[in-house]
C-alpha cells in the first residue's frame, strides 16, 4: 500500500512540472490562438539559464530561487521580443501561419543555445535545502518532489487570482471569449498580446529552471516537452488552465502507474488518452467550443483556372522536368526526385487543409504507412515493386478511413491534435510492433525493379506518379466535390442546409489526402531503400505543415512551390555549421515577409503588374 | 570564441592543405563521412575531432602512397532518408572512394543497404547494432566500434562472478535496448544457469520519468540491475535511484556508462561501484595511447573521450587500407579490409573476415567518483577478439554473400 502511495507522490510531482509547462501554452494559445511551437524552446531556454546562473552561486538557498526566477524572467523577455518582432506582423495572418514561424524559432534557438552553452549534457546541482528525501510510510519520497507537488496548484491559484481578480485578467478571459468584440470595445490589443507572450514565456521558463535539480539538461529537451504540452493543453481543453491543471494529473498519474503494468506502453499512452478523450469530448475537458471570429477569418478569393499565363508557367516548368535529367548530374536527378515526392505529400496536405480547411498535424501517419505498406508488401508478400506501388495507398487510405472516421467530427484546432495523436498511434505501432516493422532498426533492402533501378528511370516513374497524383487532385478541386469542400470550409452550416452531408465529403476528403499522401510514402521507400519509424514521426508531419504554409495555403501551386524551396534550402545549407539556425532565420523571414506564402506573394505581385486578373476584374 | 577558434582552425586547415598540395601536387583521396553533427553534438563534437587529428598526422607524414586523405564530411540531421541522399550525393558527385560513418543505429543501417545496393566501400564508425554485420551485414559493410553483443558479453562475464542471482533490466525502448537486455540475458544464463530475470522496465528514449521506474525496480527487490540507459535518462535513472538508496548494496551492469560523454556530466553524482564499459580516458599508459591522448589535449585542449578515440581509430583504419590496397574499387578494397590488422591507440585490432566485425575491445571497470567527478578504477582492456560468437553461429545469423 505504501509502496502504491510513493507512486502516486512520484506522479502527482510529474503532473505539477507538466502542467507548469502547459499552463503557458495553454494561455498563449487561447488568448492569441497563436499554437506556439516554440514553448518548448522556451522551456529549454529556462533550463539553460538556470543552470547557468546556479553556477555562480553554488549551495546558496536563496541564490538557487532567485536563479530560477531570473532565468524564468530573462525567457519572458527574451520570449516578448519574439512577439514584438515576428509574432506581432502576421497575427493578420491566416490562421497557422505563426505555427510555420515559431518553428522557425525553435529551429533559431536549438542552435542559438548549442552556440551559448555548447552541446554536452549538462546536470545540475540538486536543490540546496531540498537534497535528500523523507519518508512517508516508510517510503523515500524526494523533497524536491514534494515541493513540485505543492508549487503546482501555487501556479495554478495564482493564476486564477490574476485571471479573475485583475483587470489585465478580465481583459485576457475577455479576449479569450471574443477578440473582436474586446478590441472594438478600445481595449489595445497589441499590449494584452504582448503581455500574455510575456506571461506565458515566463511560465515555460519557470518550468524548464525547476527541472534543473531533476533532469539532465541537453538540446532535446525542447522537443521532447513541446508535443506531451500539447497533449496536456488538448486534453484539459484549450485555453483552459484549471483543465490542463487536471490533464497533467491525468498524465503524470497515469504514467506512474502505467510502468507498474505495462512499461512498454508508457511510450503511447499519453496520446491514446488524447485520442479518447476527443473522441467522448470533442473540446477537453473543460474547454469551450470554439467560437467563432466575426471576421471568420480571411475570406478567400474563389479559386479559378489558371490563367495563361500560368498554365504557360505549368507547361514550361513541366518541360523543364522533363529534360531536366538529360542535362542535369546524377545527384541532382536524386535531389529532383525527392522534391517531386515532398510536393504529392504536401500537396496531399494542402488538399485537406487549404481546399477543406481541415488542418492535419499528423499527415506523416498516411506517408509512413504508404511506405510501410510498400515494404512490408515486398517483405512479407515477396511482391513486385509496381504491386507495392498499389499497396501504398491502399495501406494509407485503410489508415485513413479509420482515424478520418473520427477526425472529421472535430473542427480547428482539435482535430488537429487528434490527426497528431492518430499519428503517434502508428508512429509507436512502427516503432514497437518489431516483429513487423523492424522497430527503430526499420525494414532494409526495399529497392526498385529492375527496370526502375537507374535513378533516370526512378525519376521518371517519380515525375508520373507524383505529378499525375498532384494534377489529378487540382481536378478534383475543381470538380464539384472541390467545391462542396470549400462551401464546408467557408460556411459548414450554409452547405448542410442545403442538404450536403458535410461529414461525409469531409471524410471522403480525409481518405483522398491519406491516399495520395501513401502514394508519395511509396515512392519514397523506393527511392531509400529502407524505411524507418521517423518517417511516420512528428518532425515529418511538421515538415509538411512547413511545407505547405511556406508556400501559401490559398493557392493551389502553393504546395509544390513551398516543398521546393523548403527540400533545396535544407539541402543547401546543411553543408554549413549552424545550418539550423539559418534555415529558421530564412522560414522567419519568407513568413514575416510574404504571410500569405511565397506562390501567394508571386501572384500578388503579378496581379500587382496586371498579369493576373484581380478581384473586381474578375466578378 | 567558439567562432574565434573555429575560424582559427579552418585558416590553419587551409594553410596545411595548401603547403600539402604545393609539397605533392597530388590528386586527394576523397572519403565521404556522414554524421548526425547537429542532432548529437555532445557525441559527434568529439569523434570530429578524432578524425581531424588523424587526418593531420596522416597528411603530416606524406598521406596515402604521397597523396593526400580529404575528408568530405556532411550533417544528416538525424533523418536517415537524408543520409541516403547524401550517400548518393557523395558517390555520384562528389566522387568519394568510399563512404564512412554514421552514430545512430538506424542511420547505420540505412547505408549499410545503400552500399550493398550500389556496392560502395562502407565503414559504419558508431553504431551498436548488432544486424549492421550480422542480420543485415553485407560485403560492403565493415563496423569499427564494439557491437552490442560484444559490450554486453563483457559485461555479463564480470556480472557473472558477483554472485547476483534476480536481475532486473532497464533499457530504452527499442532496438538498441532490446537487443542490449536479449544479449546480456543469453550471454548470463551461460554462465549463470540459474540466473533469473524478474523486473523490466522500457522508459522511452530521451523521456525517461525515472521516479516511478526506480520505485519499480525497488519494488521487485533484485540482487543485481542491468542498465542500458544512457545519456540524459542515465542522469536521471542515477540522481532518482542515487536519493531513494536504490543501488545501494546491489550490484549494478551498465552499458557504456563508463565511457566520459556519459559519465562526465554526473559530476560529483556519478555512481560508484558500477561495473560499466567506458574508457579512462588519462589513466591508459599504454605507449600508443599515450602518444594519441598528448597530441589530442595539445591540439583540442581537451581530454579525449571515447567518441575521439573511435574517430582517430576510423581515419587508423582507412588509412592502413588504402596504404595496403592497390586499386580503390570497391572489390578490391572490401578483399583487403578482410582481415586487415589496425595499430591504433586502442592497441592493435582486426576487421574479421567472418562478419566483418573489428575487434576493437573497449575497457571494462567500475565506476567510482575522485575529486567530484566520475572515474573508472579496477578497470582492465577488453579485447574485442574475446567476446565473439563462433563462426557457425555467424554464418547462420549472416546472410551469404
Amino acid at each position: 500500500m505504501s509502496f502504491y502511495f510513493a507512486q502516486f507522490l512520484t506522479g502527482l510531482s510529474s503532473a505539477s512540472s507538466l502542467f507548469l509547462v502547459a499552463c503557458g501554452l495553454s494561455l498563449i494559445f487561447g488568448v492569441s490562438r497563436v499554437v506556439n511551437f516554440a514553448h518548448g524552446s522556451f522551456y529549454m531556454l529556462g533550463a539553460y539559464v538556470a543552470y547557468w546562473l546556479v553556477q555562480f552561486v553554488p549551495g546558496s538557498i536563496l541564490g538557487f530561487w532567485g536563479s530560477v526566477l531570473a532565468a524564468a524572467l530573462i525567457v519572458a523577455l527574451v520570449g516578448t521580443v519574439v512577439e514584438i518582432l515576428i509574432l506581432k506582423r502576421i497575427y493578420n495572418a491566416p490562421e497557422l501561419y505563426q505555427l510555420v514561424a515559431t518553428f522557425g524559432v525553435v529551429l533559431l534557438m536549438q542552435d542559438a543555445i548549442l552556440f551559448i552553452f555548447g552541446g554536452d549534457d549538462q546536470f545540475g546541482p540538486r536543490a540546496p535545502g531540498l537534497d535528500s528525501v523523507v519518508r512517508i510510510f516508510g517510503e523515500p519520497i524526494p523533497e524536491y518532489d514534494l515541493l513540485l507537488i505543492a508549487l503546482g496548484p501555487i501556479v495554478l491559484g495564482g493564476l486564477w487570482l490574476l485571471l479573475n481578480r485583475t483587470r489585465w485578467g478580465v481583459l485576457v478571459r475577455a479576449a479569450t471569449l471574443d477578440r473582436e468584440m474586446v478590441a472594438s470595445l478600445g481595449v489595445n490589443q497589441s499590449w494584452l498580446f504582448t503581455s500574455v507572450f510575456f506571461l506565458g514565456s515566463f511560465l515555460a521558463g519557470l518550468g524548464g529552471a525547476l527541472q534543473v535539480p531533476k533532469v539532465s539538461i541537453n538540446l532535446l529537451m525542447d522537443l521532447s516537452i513541446i508535443a506531451e504540452a500539447f497533449v496536456v493543453v488538448v486534453i484539459g481543453g484549450m485555453g483552459s488552465i484549471p483543465g490542463a491543471f487536471i490533464a497533467a494529473l491525468l498524465i503524470g498519474e497515469l504514467n506512474a502507474f502505467g510502468v507498474l503494468v505495462l512499461p512498454q506502453a508508457t511510450i503511447v499512452l499519453a496520446f491514446v488518452v488524447m485520442a479518447v478523450v476527443l473522441v467522448l469530448r470533442p473540446y477537453g475537458l473543460l474547454g469551450k467550443p470554439e467560437t467563432l471570429a466575426h471576421a471568420a477569418g480571411q475570406v478567400e478569393l474563389p479559386i479559378r483556372p489558371a490563367s495563361n499565363l500560368a498554365k504557360a508557367v505549368a507547361g514550361l516548368l513541366l518541360a523543364g522536368l522533363v529534360v531536366m535529367p538529360f542535362l542535369a548530374g546524377e545527384f541532382a536527378i536524386v535531389l529532383a526526385t525527392d522534391v517531386l515526392i515532398f510536393a504529392l505529400f504536401a500537396a496531399s496536405l494542402h488538399f485537406i487543409m487549404g481546399n477543406g480547411g481541415m488542418v492535419s498535424f499528423g499527415h506523416a501517419a498516411y506517408f509512413g504507412l504508404g511506405a510501410y505498406g510498400a515494404a512490408f508488401f515486398i517483405k512479407y508478400a515477396g511482391g513486385s515493386m509496381e504491386l507495392a506501388l498499389v499497396a501504398a495507398p491502399v495501406m494509407a487510405a485503410a489508415g485513413a478511413i479509420l482515424f478520418g472516421w473520427f477526425c472529421v467530427r472535430l473542427s480547428g484546432v482539435y482535430m488537429a491534435m487528434l490527426t497528431l495523436a492518430a499519428a503517434q498511434i502508428v508512429w509507436s505501432m512502427a516503432f514497437q510492433w518489431q516483429d513487423l516493422t523492424g522497430g527503430d532498426d526499420g525494414l532494409l533492402g526495399i529497392w526498385p525493379s529492375e527496370w526502375a533501378r537507374s535513378k533516370t528511370a526512378y525519376y521518371f516513374l517519380a515525375l508520373v506518379l507524383c505529378g499525375g497524383g498532384i494534377l489529378a487532385m487540382r481536378r478534383m478541386i475543381f470538380s464539384p466535390f472541390g467545391y462542396t469542400l470549400r462551401g464546408g470550409r467557408d460556411n459548414p452550416n450554409r452547405t448542410e442546409s442545403i442538404g450536403i452531408n458535410l461529414r461525409r465529403h469531409q471524410w471522403a476528403a480525409f481518405v483522398v489526402a491519406g491516399m495520395f499522401a501513401g502514394i508519395a510514402g511509396g515512392v519514397y521507400v523506393f527511392s531509400k531503400g529502407s524505411i524507418f519509424p521517423d518517417e511516420a514521426a512528428i518532425p515529418r508531419s511538421v515538415d509538411a505543415l512547413v511545407m505547405v504554409l511556406l508556400g501559401g495555403v490559398q493557392t493551389l501551386s502553393g504546395p509544390v512551390v513551398g516543398a521546393g524551396v523548403f527540400r533545396l534550402l535544407e539541402d543547401e545549407i546543411s553543408r554549413l555549421d549552424y545550418w539550423r539556425a539559418i534555415l529558421g532565420a530564412i522560414i522567419i523571414a519568407i513568413v514575416v515577409i510574404a504571410p500569405e506564402g511565397i506562390a501567394g506573394f508571386i501572384k500578388k505581385l503579378a496581379m500587382k503588374a496586371g498579369f493576373e486578373r484581380n478581384e473586381e476584374q474578375g466578378s | 570564441m567558439k567562432i574565434l577558434r573555429y575560424m582559427a582552425g579552418c585558416v590553419l586547415a587551409a594553410g596545411v592543405a595548401l603547403t600539402a598540395i604545393a609539397a605533392q601536387a597530388a590528386e586527394p583521396i576523397r572519403i565521404g563521412e556522414i554524421n548526425s553533427y547537429s542532432r548529437l553534438p555532445a557525441f559527434l563534437d568529439p569523434y570530429k575531432k578524432g578524425w581531424q587529428l588523424a587526418l593531420e598526422e596522416v597528411n603530416a607524414a606524406g598521406g596515402i602512397k604521397g597523396r593526400p586523405l580529404e575528408f568530405v564530411d556532411r550533417d544528416d540531421g538525424g533523418k536517415p532518408g537524408n543520409a541516403v541522399t547524401i550517400a548518393e550525393e557523395m558517390v555520384s558527385k562528389e566522387k568519394v572512394t568510399l563512404l564512412a560513418g554514421t552514430f545512430l543505429s538506424h542511420i547505420g543501417l540505412a547505408v549499410t543497404d545503400f552500399a550493398k545496393q550500389n556496392k560502395v566501400f562502407f565503414l559504419a564508425a558508431e553504431p551498436l547494432a548488432d544486424a549492421i554485420v550480422w542480420k543485415s551485414g553485407n560485403r560492403y559493410t565493415f563496423r569499427l566500434r564494439p557491437s552490442t553483443t560484444m559490450q554486453a558479453a563483457m559485461l555479463a562475464k564480470e556480472a557473472a562472478k558477483t554472485g547476483a542471482k534476480k536481475w532486473a533490466t532497464v533499457a530504452p525502448n527499442y532496438a538498441y535496448g532490446k537487443e542490449a537486455v536479449a544479449a546480456f540475458k543469453k550471454e548470463l544464463t551461460k554462465l549463470v544457469p540459474d540466473a533469473q530475470f524478474i523486473e523490466e522496465q522500457w522508459p522511452t528514449v530521451f523521456k525517461i520519468d525515472a521516479g516511478p521506474v526506480v520505485r519499480a525496480v525497488e519494488a521487485a527487490k533484485p540482487d543485481g540491475i542491468f542498465n542500458v540507459t544512457f545519456g540524459g535518462d542515465l542522469a536521471q535513472f542515477v540522481r532518482e535511484g542515487n536519493l531513494r538508496g536504490t543501488f545501494e548494496n546491489r550490484t549494478v551492469v551498465s552499458l557504456l556508462s563508463g565511457e566520459p560523454e556519459y559519465l562526465e556530466p554526473l559530476k560529483g553524482e556519478a555512481p560508484k561501484g558500477w561495473i560499466v564499459t567506458g574508457y579512462p580516458q588519462g589513466a591508459v599508459e599504454t605507449p600508443e595511447h599515450k602518444a594519441f591522448f598528448d597530441a589530442y589535449m595539445k591540439k583540442w585542449g581537451e581530454a579525449p573521450k571515447l567518441g575521439s578515440i573511435v574517430g582517430y581509430n576510423v581515419v587508423a583504419s582507412l588509412a592502413a587500407l588504402l596504404n595496403k590496397a592497390d586499386a580503390y574499387d570497391a572489390e578490391t578494397l572490401v578483399n583487403t579490409m578482410k582481415g586487415l590488422e589496425v595499430m591504433s591507440p586502442s592497441g592493435k585490432f582486426v576487421f574479421r573476415a567472418q562478419d566483418h566485425q573489428s575487434t576493437m575491445g573497449t575497457w571494462v571497470g567500475k565506476t567510482d567518483v575522485k575529486d567530484g567527478a566520475g572515474v573508472m578504477v579496477d578497470w582492465f582492456y577488453a579485447d574485442g577478439a574475446d567476446y565473439q560468437p563462433s563462426d557457425e553461429e555467424v554464418k547462420s545469423m549472416r546472410p551469404a554473400e
